[in-house]
């Protein structure tokens, strides 16, 4: 019990601190332009960096085929939200192929 | 999208439609939250140390980071300085959002700070991206924060008392959820060339290092793909600056 509120106090020290510190120094630091332009890249650099080994590799090895249930309904969001340019509309199909490939390959 | 794109604007009206634009990314963080609260006593984590986790650290892939090596033995302060690792891309995100919060009190950037999530970062980036009327942006944030938030304790509750009904709920692959919504939050972002070499090259790199420990390649991808990104737009801008005698800064 004592331990689990150390380590949850500690996880809050470690999360927190990477959050506010440069938000507590914000009205202090001025980036020049061209770091500002590069911190722009920033989302869609990380979520893509999480995003593609989560499809292409979701049971810890590349694999590249048909029979890769994340990959496919991963292409077909990406297809998706390039065509109806809509959040929700991109989450539903994706899960709706998602589980249906799934559910075709376990029967 | 979920733009508030009228010239006026209110604070409660902003938290509202931060609320509402971060609905989708609660649907994404549901099974998440689900998951974490079942997988807790498996782990050996308790339901009380799991609900004040949520609670207390709320932060999604740390937490679950945390289960994980909680279940392999690993001692606390590992854990802790991993979570620390885990959590520097926000760093990266606090870095974006710092010439938006510069203006705010300190108390409003400590709410701020521990706000800062993936889900609620891509909303916000979205509003910013989407209109120039900033000037109650931060009620925005708090309204996604607070949906956010609720939405994930909630969830980690609920994940508990589920966990004794349906010990099998990981292997339904729910895990999708998460990428399917991130999918859909960065196609947006692709329009110009620059971008997309920025997302292919940390796409490739990620998979390169996805065996480096404590999810380090996320940070050499990531790292890899800004450079790459961020190159190539200073090179366009310097050749249309060459052959039109006109500065570009998009």
């Amino acid at each position: 019990m004592t331990n689990e509120l150390f380590l949850i106090i500690g996880m809050f020290i470690a999360t927190f601190s990477t959050r506010f510190v440069l938000f507590a120094m914000a009205d202090r630091i001025q980036f020049p332009s061209w770091l500002s332009q590069a911190l722009g890249y920033v989302p869609p650099v990380v979520l893509t960096a999480i995003i593609i080994p989560a499809v292409v590799m979701p049971k810890g090895e590349v694999w590249l085929d048909w029979d890769n249930a994340w990959l496919i309904a991963a292409v077909v969001a990406a297809l998706t939200s390039l065509i109806s340019r809509n959040l929700l509309i991109t989450i539903v199909t994706g899960m709706f192929i998602f589980l249906l490939v799934r559910l075709v390959q376990s029967s | 999208m979920n733009t508030q794109q009228s010239v006026t604007t209110t604070p409660s009206r902003e938290c509202l439609s931060g609320a509402k634009a971060t609905i989708p990314l609660i649907i994404g963080a549901i099974p998440f939250g689900i998951i974490f609260g079942t997988l807790a006593e498996p782990s050996g984590l308790s339901a009380l140390g799991a609900l004040a986790m949520s609670f207390i650290v709320y932060a999604g892939a740390s937490q679950f980071i945390a289960l994980g090596m909680l279940s392999a033995g690993a001692t606390i302060p590992v854990i802790i300085v991993t979570t620390f690792i885990v959590n520097l891309r926000h760093m990266l995100y606090a870095a974006n959002m710092v010439p938006k919060v510069r203006h705010l009190s300190l108390r409003w950037r400590a709410v701020m700070a521990f706000g800062l999530t993936d889900e609620t970062f891509a909303a916000v980036s979205n509003r910013y991206l989407n209109s120039t009327n900033t000037e109650y942006a931060h009620w925005y944030y708090l309204g996604s924060f607070l949906a956010m938030y609720s939405n994930w304790v909630l969830c980690t509750a609920i994940g508990i008392t589920l966990g004794e009904l349906f010990p099998n709920m990981t292997q339904w692959g729910l895990d999708f959820a998460m990428s399917v919504t991130f999918i859909g939050m960065v196609m947006p972002y692709l329009k110009t060339r620059p971008m997309w070499a920025a997302v292919i090259v940390a796409g490739l790199i990620a998979i390169a290092t996805y065996n480096m420990p404590h999810k380090l390649g996320l940070m050499v991808a990531a790292f890899m793909g800004v450079c790459v990104g961020i190159s190539l737009q200073l090179l366009l801008n310097r050749h249309v600056k060459k052959n039109t005698g006109v500065d570009s800064d998009e």
